[in-house]
């Protein structure tokens, strides 16, 4: 593999839909290294900042720029894991094998590939299962051993445990470390904020489609700089 | 009435070999022209479900225009086309079951393609992002995407199989009811109803009703089934 795809710089990125302003001129960079923790409230524009990022949705203005040039390189080098996933009407297994067909994986190569990231993630024995009635839990762990299968250079995820049990969302958390601990570079957005301290090492806080805050996650818990970021911890902090 | 359907469908049984005849000459051109039909139809309908383009809702809006083809108008286009003068005169197929397949496949294209559009569009709806993500792009998508809506599909083939079966206008026109080479089921119970021979038409209609339905039924277990296992 060629050199990396990051850093990913956004520059002066905006996004409108029908009229209505999303994200209102974001510039940031996002380096190697450090998970990334996008916080804010419901509608701030957390998902539509990852979808910009990550290629799904197209600037109104400004640019998105990755140090790799080639999309289809840069499409294979990273994944994204959706708050609900969409899984495919076929077994566990053949979902992941069908990533790695996409990425193309030589035809031979998909199946040990599929089944080790399955391993992974702990769905070794539901590999056989239909992927749309497993539990939406193990729907998650499979969207993530799916991306696994891909070796991300980037892994995007959108809110990952938001319609999942305590114990559900633990395991897929622990997935996560994993990716973290393999290298991948994590960039989730959550408004979780436990999660957020579990898993993140520098927040981005995200309002009204504006970055007001980046800090370390332990700086912006403990002194958030801005009013809005400081009203945001408090508010949410019970609920944790 | 009752006692006309009783004596209707005794004399369908009595009939035997000319009854079966028509029976499979209808299950043949009904069939092939669901698949055929099918065959354009689906693609035609993920085209239109996936790709953006300019003209594309004047385009959905004819294709569920034409889901209301009248058969009648479809069998002349057909016979102006296949008769002698026409452009495909060549070909002889006026009056041959093939005429017959090919009117039947025109007039369902569109109940197919349209029907399919709207099942593949709600799919795709909730797969486009995954799938973007993933890197399926244009026939790939389209594939997977019709792969995997394949049970919803299969109500879109129906109406389609229940139009073409239950329609006797366009064969009537390019067929011509020929005793034991273009007589159906609807263009025999249609002769049979204007020979006043009421019973054997009441017959004949409920031996198509009974076809239809099995057909039916069976689709819709296949369909359950197939939803109870994959979710």
């Amino acid at each position: 593999m060629s050199s990396s795809i990051l850093p990913l710089t956004l520059d002066n990125v905006a996004y409108a839909s029908n009229g209505q302003r999303i994200i209102a001129g974001v510039s940031l960079s996002i380096e190697a290294g450090p998970s990334t923790v996008i916080l804010g409230a419901n509608g701030a524009g957390k998902s539509v900042l990852m979808r910009l990022m990550h290629g799904l949705l197209r600037p109104t203005a400004g640019r998105v720029r990755w140090s790799e040039a080639d999309p289809a390189s840069l499409r294979r080098r990273q994944a994204m894991v959706f708050q609900r996933p969409v899984m495919l009407r076929r077994s566990a297994l053949a979902n992941v094998v069908y990533a790695l067909q996409l990425a193309g994986v030589p035809s031979g190569e998909r199946e040990a590939q599929a089944r080790a990231a399955l391993d992974e993630v702990g769905l070794r024995h539901l590999a056989q299962r239909p992927a749309r009635v497993l539990s939406g839990g193990e729907q998650q762990r499979l969207a993530l051993a799916r991306a696994w299968a891909l070796h991300p250079e980037v892994l995007f995820l959108d809110e990952p445990t938001a319609n999942l049990d305590p114990s559900a969302a633990r395991e897929i958390e622990t997935v996560i470390k994993a990716f973290d601990a393999a290298g991948t570079k994590i960039v989730m957005a959550t408004h979780n904020l436990g999660q957020a301290r579990r898993l993140g090492d520098e927040v981005i806080y995200l309002q009204a489609g504006r970055v007001l805050e980046r800090a370390p996650i332990e700086q912006f818990f403990a002194r958030p700089a801005t009013a809005e970021a400081a009203a945001f911890v408090k508010g949410e902090l019970p609920w944790v | 009435m009752l006692s006309a359907i009783a004596e209707g469908l005794q004399r369908v049984f009595q009939l035997d070999a000319e009854l079966w005849r028509i029976v499979l000459l209808s299950l043949e051109v009904s069939l092939s022209a669901v698949l055929l039909a099918t065959l354009l139809g689906l693609p035609l309908g993920a085209a239109l479900a996936v790709k953006r383009f300019p003209g594309r809702r004047g385009a959905i809006v004819t294709l569920n225009a034409l889901m209301g083809l009248p058969p009648v108008v479809v069998g002349l286009l057909v016979y102006l086309l296949l008769s002698r003068a026409g452009p495909l005169g060549e070909l002889g197929l006026l009056f041959t079951p093939g005429a017959m397949i090919i009117a039947q496949t025109i007039l369902i294209l569109p109940i197919i393609a349209a029907l399919a559009r709207q099942a593949l569009e709600d799919a795709w709806r909730e797969y486009e992002e995954q799938l973007r993500s993933l890197g399926a792009q244009g026939m790939q998508a389209a594939l997977t995407l019709l792969w995997d809506a394949r049970f919803s599909l299969i109500t879109a083939v129906l109406a389609g199989l229940g139009r073409a079966s239950a329609e006797v206008g366009a064969v009537m026109i390019v067929g011509g009811n020929i005793d034991g080479v273009t007589r159906v089921m609807t263009t025999a119970i249609a002769l049979e109803t204007s020979k006043g021979d009421l019973p054997l038409a009441l017959g004949l209609g409920f031996v198509l009703i009974a076809i239809v339905l099995v057909l039916n039924a069976g689709a819709q277990l296949v369909k359950e089934a197939a939803q109870r296992r994959f979710g």
